[in-house]
């Protein structure tokens, strides 16, 4: 079997000779001493109290018994538990004890079963141990010799290895077959969308209100104090018939007051918030949870899943966690009427990465 | 065997099995089976328990799980909730949702089951993963259990498919949350990542689908493949024969334990219904996953603290880890290291664990069938890489809650990332480092045992005054226990049959001597000898 030409049997001072002999193979760099202690043989079989003492054994016997009995109560009483509590509208505590009493029922019922059998087992069934010969889980060398043989014959009849032509073309046409099923996979997602296109817009536009999330309720201006954030989507959102959820993935925006001097805004970007306020996206850049706690004195965004902290004062920068870029700002101002809106969509795409964003 | 019936005309009165199974024999052939695994001895060991709690609440869960379907509907059509749970009357909701709801609110005894079958899924998946450190540490992945090692990690996978699959199904904003994470993850994939996600979700996430294709997933595809390789992998270990620990009498060609029938099947089938109950018991008394808390998804709320399901923690905590910044446009295209080191790091460190019995064959040379467990001191090395592993995959876990250490221990986030970090980048080393001294240590422990015998705690005065100990020696079948292992030494290098030394050959050397080269080898009869003639 020492086929391996890299295996140390030539090197190691391994005897096998204490091996059983339909055990061979190579030791590789085992060890194995010469003077290596024998096996002594099994101990002597020593008796339980229950093998010796006949009032033991009865005990035990009850114990199994009282036990098995004690399951069909718990059957029994998981039943009855079902039809004894109820579960009543408006009423958790109802449903509570539904559960828990059918559940300890059920409990008993199984366990009485478990520690029985168990019990059973190891004190009263005979405890002599059997022993198993191993037999090399290879079969003999002939019969894998008369496996090769088959294939090989098979091969002759066929002509598989001979018949190049035949044998390249099925092999050809064995690659192309699944193709069409992989094609129907595009199947998966409408035909006429693209995804780069829609995760490169919202619903965002020139003059859509910011309202509340979830309400629905337009902003204005003068709601919204120092210091406080809004949880915003646009202005419709909640009417819609369709894709409410898609949309509402892309265009939640967290609204923030500030003290306007501490907002260090780049020049292109000064007539993007209103007085202090600022509008961010709320999905976060690194996979897409949403940005949802704001710490009012340090002005940083968290978010819940990775621990991304993004610093509103400057522009949403990422000043810690695993996210890279800055949450995309919403450019804001105010209607006739006081309302806060959009001045446009978002500049880039929102939330996670993905290979085609540049 | 089934000739008793044509040969014996005389009436002779036979018992109702004998009747009975003469009657399916003659129909099945099944004596065989019977005759061959009957009494069959099982070795014993409260480690091998691991795989049947593993089997054991894989059946719970395929039991609770069907009764499920029966109930939960995987439709994200937009409903207004109606059921008993007050506080989301009205709500709008999927039915996936509102289904999960009514199975815990309006379906006697539909909470418990739903409980167990959660419950059950976590202690799936936990039992798995002990069950494989169980494998790994006492090598019974060798030869020639390679092959049923890699069925065993594929079934772990499979595994944690299906609990993530099943704990997206609800709907609520959780697993919302969750498969938002798989999105992100998703789309970060260079070149494929944006179609992928795409077409997972059918269009943008999270779309109408999600959660019927995932149950496709969940009680179709997976568990079949589940059912599947779990017969497989619990044929060969019939076939194989289990692993058994050295002992008095035992050897790597026999095989010694309980019979099958009766003792083995009344333990290991009390012991199914004794992890049933345990898993009863827990649903009956703790609540998991209550979703109607959650509410359902939303894409804009979440709140802080919350966990994934302790199986995917691993995952989440990689993702957190990343320090900031590894994201960059090349070539017109978004790099997203800060989601492919992760995926890589984690692919590389599963391939390390489903490769590993084949590394250590191929280092060792060793093409022998080993059944005789090793116990875990033994093989020092081996030992030592698990610990690392172990090392890195704690961390990584931990690194899930870390804003829940930070909270809990008044740290600051940024510190406990940053400690976690360098956990994860060093403590498998010193993990290693350390394993690998305690296991020397324990085995030159016991050979100073073998040789010199146990401290008896008596103390007896010399005639000279001194004080000493007395040395119990052991008898021969404890001392069996501790001699009857194996040790190997570092391959030395030789050129071969051409005059050439392989590169192969080479890493080979170099993998064997990091292995093997502080290698305590078992007292022999010799040394046994020498030391007792050196005291009297
Ligand atoms: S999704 Fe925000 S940090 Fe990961």
């Amino acid at each position: 079997m020492a086929q391996d030409d890299h295996s140390g049997a030539e090197l190691a001072a391994a005897d096998s000779s204490h091996a059983a002999p339909e055990f061979a193979g190579s030791t590789g760099t085992a060890v194995v001493p010469y003077d290596a202690f024998e096996n002594p043989g099994f101990e002597p079989h020593r008796p339980r109290v229950t093998d010796q003492d006949p009032r033991r054994e009865k005990r035990a016997q009850r114990t199994v018994y009282t036990l098995f009995y004690l399951s069909v109560l718990g059957s029994v009483w998981a039943v009855a538990a079902y039809m004894l509590f109820p579960m009543e509208s408006n009423n958790v505590d109802a449903v509570r004890l539904n559960n828990m009493f059918i559940g300890f029922g059920a409990t008993l019922a199984l366990l009485g079963i478990g520690f029985g059998a168990v019990h059973w087992g190891k004190s009263l069934m005979t405890s002599a141990e059997s022993i198993d010969t191993r037999h090399p889980i290879s079969t003999s060398e002939a019969t894998q010799r008369g496996a090769v043989e088959v294939f090989r014959q098979a091969d002759e009849e066929s002509g598989f290895s001979r018949r190049t032509v035949i044998r390249n073309s099925l092999i050809g046409a064995l690659l192309a077959f699944p193709l069409p099923a992989v094609v129907l996979f595009r199947g998966f997602a409408p035909q006429d969308e693209l995804p780069v296109e829609l995760l490169s817009h919202t619903m965002w536009k020139k003059g859509t209100r910011l309202a509340l999330d979830p309400s629905g309720v337009a902003i204005k201006a003068s709601d919204v104090t120092i210091g406080s954030a809004f949880h915003v989507i646009p202005e419709g959102l909640t009417d819609l018939e369709h894709g409410k959820l898609e949309e509402k993935a892309k265009a939640a925006v967290l609204l923030m007051r500030l003290e306007p001097d501490e907002l260090n805004q780049t020049p292109e970007r000064e007539s993007w918030s209103y007085e202090g306020i600022v509008a961010y996206s709320k999905i976060c850049t690194h996979v897409g949870c949403p940005v949802a706690l704001y710490e009012q004195h340090t002005h940083h965004l968290l978010c819940p899943c990775h621990q991304s902290q993004f610093d509103v004062a400057n522009h949403c920068k990422v000043i810690f966690g695993p996210a890279k870029r800055p949450l995309p700002q919403l450019p804001i101002a105010v209607d006739d009427e006081g309302y806060l809106i959009a001045q446009s969509d978002f500049t880039e795409p929102v939330g996670p990465s993905f290979w085609e964003r540049n | 065997m089934s000739t008793a019936s044509t040969r014996s005309p005389a009436p002779v009165k036979r018992s109702f099995t004998a009747e009975a199974s003469e009657y399916v024999n003659d129909r099945t052939g099944l004596a065989i089976a019977i005759k061959g695994l009957g009494r069959k001895a099982f070795p014993d060991h409260w480690s091998f328990l691991l795989g049947e709690v593993a089997l054991f609440s894989f059946i719970v869960i395929l039991v609770s799980g069907t009764f499920l379907t029966f109930f939960f509907q995987a439709s994200m059509a937009e409903v207004h909730y109606d059921g008993s749970y007050v506080p989301l009357k009205g709500v709008e909701m999927s039915v996936a949702m509102a289904s999960t709801l009514d199975i815990s609110f309006d379906i006697r005894g539909g909470l418990f089951v739903r409980q167990m079958h959660h419950w059950a899924a976590l202690l799936f998946v936990a039992a798995i993963g002990l069950h494989m450190l169980r494998v790994f540490f006492t090598g019974a992945f060798r030869k020639p259990r390679e092959i049923n090692w890699v069925f065993g990690f594929t079934l772990f996978v499979l595994a944690l498919g299906e609990g993530f699959t099943g704990y997206s199904l609800p709907d609520d904003l959780l697993s919302g949350n969750g498969l938002r994470i798989i999105d992100g993850l998703v789309k970060g994939i260079p070149l494929i990542g944006t179609w992928t996600s795409f077409l997972l979700f059918g269009g943008e996430f999270p779309g109408t689908v999600i959660v019927g294709r995932l149950y496709a997933l969940h009680i179709l595809l997976l568990p079949a493949l589940l059912v599947a390789l779990i017969g497989i992998h619990v044929v060969y270990v019939f076939i194989h024969k289990h692993t058994q620990f050295a002992g008095p009498g035992r050897e790597p060609t026999n095989s010694v334990g309980p019979p099958i029938l009766p003792i083995y099947a009344a333990k290991a089938g009390g012991f199914m219904f004794i992890i049933w109950g345990v898993i009863s018991l827990i649903a009956a008394l703790f609540t998991i996953n209550p979703i109607w808390n959650y509410g359902p998804y939303d894409p804009s709320p979440v709140s802080a603290g919350t966990q994934p399901d302790w199986y995917i923690g691993f995952a989440d905590g990689a993702l957190r880890l990343i320090p900031p910044g590894w994201e960059f446009v090349l070539f017109d295209r978004t790099w997203s290291f800060n989601i492919l080191v992760p995926l890589v790091v984690i692919g590389i460190f599963l391939l390390l664990v489903v490769a590993y019995p084949f590394i250590e064959a191929w280092v060792k040379g060793d093409t022998r069938e080993h059944h005789i467990a090793d116990r875990p001191r033994n093989a020092p090395t081996r030992t030592a890489i698990g610990a690392a592993g172990v090392t890195f995959y704690a961390a990584l876990w931990a690194a899930a809650s870390s804003d829940i250490l930070a909270t809990h221990f008044s740290l600051t986030m940024e510190g406990v990332i940053y400690a976690l970090q360098a956990i994860t980048v060093l403590g498998p080393f010193i993990a290693y480092f350390i394993t690998k001294r305690v296991c020397i240590a324990l085995q030159k422990k016991d050979r100073e045992v073998v040789l010199h015998g146990y401290e008896s705690g008596r103390i007896v005065k010399l005639p000279g005054g001194e004080f000493i100990e007395v040395h119990q020696p052991l008898d021969e079948y404890d001392r069996w226990r501790l001699v009857s292992y194996e040790s190997y030494q570092p391959l030395m290098l030789r050129p071969n049959a051409r005059g050439k030394i392989t590169i192969g050959q080479r890493v080979r050397a170099s993998l064997s001597r990091w292995f093997f080269e502080d290698r305590i080898a078992p007292v022999t009869q010799g040394e046994l000898e020498a030391s007792h003639s050196a005291h009297h």
